[in-house]
């Protein structure tokens, strides 16, 4: 997606209301300078409607008072802050969520099957018109809990022309899949007709959610979660976790996300890929003692030949879209390796990591330096930041791996943290919502060091909710300085 | 795909070519399908007598196919005397084409129809004997009478409809215009015979009706060409009888599907040659209709189906269309069967490089059809005298063809008009033209390439 995202033009300037000319920097009525305000996504979310402006840091923690959203008019808050219950999923072994979750739900849900999800729904990618967003939906909220079980669904839900599934709902065709009850799926758009084999509705045509739309995946000490995001047809973004042992017996915790270059063909391929031959080379080389910093650029190596070979398989029969096939499958790359004090982070491409110190008031730091046109301007003194990535051209980007890629340059650093905190591995689906450092932090829950799935899942609704134009991919490795059983040793590598 | 080694049914596959991203409002979806047949089985490319679907029930008894040659016997053939002779030296050439065993019928044509071998309703068996007693009775033809082509036509479809067989097949040569009946009797002829025998239709010499000889090949799934000089006529039926020997399965059917609130705007056969199919739906069930192909050898058609579908927004995605080439049960009861499908996809995207590219296939293809579309409307207008519409029209033909590469089109427009410039269509009318020139480029003016690939 990083080439073919562009900065959202405003509607309006801020200052007078005067819609400006594309590509203006200062508003042509009343000079105010548009660079300086954050673009305003056309597309407002519809998702927010059953979501309360709480802090994050209420996410969670208290019984959620459901009918109390339907009063609350969330267009007026600038960057309202997902529940970690409104996005919805299962654990790493694809079971419901842990109970707790689960709890506050019922009671304000009493009729609401156990297990099924707390999924605020709306409907979704109905064009950009200003109208969907306003009105709560309670009714509608509550029904895509199963989409064959209950059999009140359709009646429910025939309130709102759904013209395609909303992809944090994504996860129910999954559900659906694995639960127990017999008999064809139910088109989540129409709700009427039936999916036929080839993953399209016999009666309205509209394609299903895939297993990729909406990923999430959790261990003892880095979850991650990876969304199709709002405006793309499909999630081109990949990741793989992992964790393993260093020789000395110490825990080595590994996180790669992948972005798909979407100008290229097959980038959902490229990014799955990537991700997958990073992680392997890296469960593969960190056990044998191979420093993790050379771990890492092998890793991003290795992921790159995968990339590569990728290039010289057909593509799949039935395709013949031309624009498509003249670039080789390509992608970028972020990683970090959690090995005993260090952690390294490896990336080429404009997929970042960010550190967010637990105790917020220490400074918050990204840990990577993008491969694109806007941080070759800046890094050039040629523009300044806000003028750089108010550019067209901004998230061009100068680094990816690919058979086109003109010279591999993967970037390594190794860090050595003072201080708990935890590490943030997004694709630009994510930092395009939280660009600097310190909005990231303000974006992290303040429970993510605890609970990195529940933190991960605030940090997509986070993207969601600024317009989720692009994929969303997150990790989260909160970060304990003190070496996790592996004696003093360390302390002195 | 299905797979049908087991018998001898060619095996099809559909490919379709598009670009499935629209803007945002975006509703018309363009799409080329391109269906490929190649012969089944271990024929090893020769045709077998018995090439009928497994499940047709009898099969191994009948024979594969039925052809009835129709030959005009008017007075008018006797002018010059030459063209009796050839037409038939020329049927004698096709009856040698025929395959063993193929059931077959010769029909002379005037302002009734009779069949001359064998004659009493009946087809004969194709070997070296009735080959041989056939030709001996095309000797006996003579010129004289008028013309009603539907009575050839209504006579071919008794004949081919008595036998069991699965590909039955017409040959019309004609040299005049159908003046011994009314259009309206071809017409009711043409709609009877209509998904009953498919059939390719030849003009001789230069005083038949384009529109006439193309419409019966349009309606009966054939091909129509022009055969001006008499002597040409022999090699070119024996290569329309090769043709016919090759198809493998009939009735073959193009089904759409499309899905709840799309529309059809058109489905074209756009190569070999551009046929608007959008009128022959009939409806198969309340999401699909389907579109008759006729019968199929090993061979390659390319279809343009646009439909519109209902708005939806950026990131979404459906199924447009699903195409199908079905084959009806044979018994006519149970489901068909289907022999390969393609999906017809829109997208929904804000990335303007995705949505606005056409795809090269659907922009070749919709010049292509322009190009038959121009050649038309520009020879009418030089017929009824609008110089100024035909210099304009036919301009623009020359710059298509030559923008495609359609040499053979172009080449033929070279005859009735001066090119200037190709590449702006700037032309002349020819002062002084050629009728049997300007009737060859009406008749093959549907005649398409293919994209460079």
């Amino acid at each position: 997606m990083s080439q073919s995202q562009q900065q959202p033009a405003l509607s309006k300037c801020p200052g007078c209301e005067e819609p400006p000319a594309a590509g203006d920097l200062f508003c042509g009525a009343c000079g105010y300078d548009l660079s300086a305000v954050p673009a305003r996504p056309g597309d407002r979310p519809t998702m927010a409607i059953t979501v309360p402006p709480a802090a994050p840091e209420a996410a969670g923690a208290e019984a959620v008072r459901w009918p109390a959203a339907a009063e609350t008019d969330s267009s007026d808050v600038p960057a309202p802050v997902h529940r970690p219950s409104d996005l919805p999923g299962t654990d790493s072994g694809g079971r419901p969520l842990a109970e707790q979750e689960q709890e506050p739900e019922q009671e304000q849900e009493p009729g609401t099957p156990v297990g099924s999800w707390p999924v605020g729904s709306a409907p979704v990618g109905s064009g950009p018109g200003p109208e969907p967003l306003g009105a709560p939906e309670p009714s509608a909220a509550a029904v895509r809990h199963d989409d064959r079980a209950d059999p009140d669904a359709a009646e429910h839900s025939g309130d709102f022309a759904l013209a395609a599934p909303d992809p944090r709902t994504a996860e129910h065709a999954a559900a659906a899949a694995t639960a127990p009850a017999a008999g064809g799926k139910v088109c989540v758009a129409c709700r009427s007709g039936r999916v036929g084999p080839d993953g399209y509705c016999e009666n309205c045509g509209h394609a299903q959610p895939r297993e990729r739309d909406h990923m999430e995946r959790e261990l003892d000490a880095v979850a991650a979660v990876s969304d199709r995001g709002l405006r793309h047809h499909r999630n081109e973004d990949s990741f793989a976790v992992s964790s393993t042992a260093l020789p000395d017996g110490s825990p080595a915790v590994v996180a790669i996300v992948c972005d798909g270059v979407s100008s290229a063909s097959r980038p959902d391929e490229a990014s799955a890929a990537a991700a997958n031959a990073a992680n392997e080379s890296l469960l593969e080389s960190l056990p044998r003692g191979t420093h993790p910093q050379q771990a890492m650029h092998e890793a991003i190596v290795a992921a790159s030949e995968a990339v590569n070979a990728l290039a010289q398989e057909p593509a799949g029969a039935m395709e013949h879209d031309a624009h498509r096939h003249q670039n080789a499958p390509a992608c970028t790359l972020v990683g970090a390796v959690m090995a005993g004090e260090l952690l390294i982070v490896g990336w080429v491409g404009d997929s970042r990591v960010y550190w967010v110190p637990q105790d917020r008031s220490r400074p918050t730091a990204r840990l990577t330096e993008d491969d694109s046109w806007a941080a070759q301007m800046v890094a050039a003194g040629l523009m300044n930041e806000a003028e750089a990535y108010a550019d067209e051209r901004a998230h061009a980007i100068t680094g990816w791996l690919g058979a086109d890629a003109y010279e591999l340059e993967p970037h390594t650093a190794a860090f050595k943290p003072d201080r708990p905190g935890l590490v943030v591995v997004c694709t630009d689906g994510l930092w395009n919502y939280a660009e600097s450092a310190e909005e990231m932090a303000a974006a992290v829950p303040a429970d993510a060091q605890e609970h990195p799935l529940r933190g991960a899942r605030v940090l997509v609704g986070h993207a969601l909710d600024g317009g989720g134009h692009d994929n969303v991919t997150v990790a989260l490795l909160p970060f304990a300085v003190r070496p996790q059983g592996a004696g003093s040793a360390c302390e002195t590598v | 795909m299905a797979n049908f080694s087991k018998s001898n049914v060619p095996q099809f596959s559909v490919e379709v070519y598009q670009n499935e991203f629209l803007p945002e409002g975006g509703r018309e979806v363009n799409a080329i399908v391109t269906v490929t047949s190649t012969g089944g089985g271990t024929t090893g490319g020769i045709p077998l007598a018995d090439a009928v679907p497994s499940s047709a029930p009898g099969a191994g008894q009948g024979p594969g196919a039925a052809v009835v040659l129709m030959v005009d016997c008017s007075g008018s053939m006797d002018y010059p005397p030459t063209k009796m002779r050839n037409a038939r030296d020329a049927t004698a050439a096709a009856i040698d084409t025929l395959r063993e065993g193929t059931r077959f019928a010769v029909v002379a044509g005037t302002h009734v129809a009779k069949d001359v071998y064998p004659g009493d309703g009946r087809l004969a068996v194709a070997d070296a004997r009735t080959k041989a007693q056939a030709k001996e009775a095309l000797r006996k033809l003579s010129a004289g009478g008028g013309t009603a082509i539907g009575t050839w036509l209504r006579l071919a479809d008794r004949l081919l409809n008595a036998a069991d067989v699965s590909i039955r097949h017409g040959i019309l040569l004609t040299d005049g215009r159908n003046e011994h009946e009314s259009p309206e009797d071809l017409r009711a002829a043409l709609d009877s015979c209509a998904g009953r025998f498919t059939c390719d239709a030849r003009g001789v010499g230069t005083d038949w009706e384009v529109k006439e000889v193309t419409g019966i090949a349009a309606a009966l799934l054939g091909t129509a060409d022009i055969v001006a000089d008499p002597s040409g006529l022999a090699a070119g039926f024996t290569r329309m009888m090769e043709n016919a020997m090759g198809k493998e399965v009939a009735d073959v059917a193009l089904r759409l599907w499309t899905p709840v609130g799309v529309e059809i705007r058109f489905v074209k056969q756009v190569a070999p040659t551009v046929a608007d199919l959008t009128a022959r739906r009939t409806e198969a069930n309340a999401r699909a209709g389907d579109y008759p192909t006729g019968s199929w050898g090993d061979e390659s058609r390319d279809y343009h189906v646009c439909v519109l579908v209902p708005e939806a927004g950026i990131g979404q995605e459906m199924l447009a269309a699903r195409v199908s080439l079905i084959l009806p049960d044979p018994s006519g009861a149970g489901t068909p069967q289907t022999l390969s499908q393609g999906l017809v996809r829109a997208v929904w995207t804000d990335d303007m490089v995705a949505s606005t590219s056409i795809n090269p296939q659907v922009a070749h293809y919709t010049g292509q059809a322009e190009l038959a579309q121009v050649i038309q409307q520009g020879l009418d207008a030089r017929k009824s005298g609008d110089f100024d519409g035909a210099t304009a029209k036919l301009g623009r033909a020359v710059q298509l063809a030559s923008a495609s590469g359609n040499q053979d089109t172009a080449k033929l427009l070279s005859k009735v008009v001066d090119v200037v410039d190709a590449a702006t269509g700037t032309v002349r009318l020819k002062a002084k033209v050629a009728e049997a020139d300007e009737m060859t480029l009406e008749t093959r003016s549907t005649k398409t390439v293919r994209v460079k690939k």
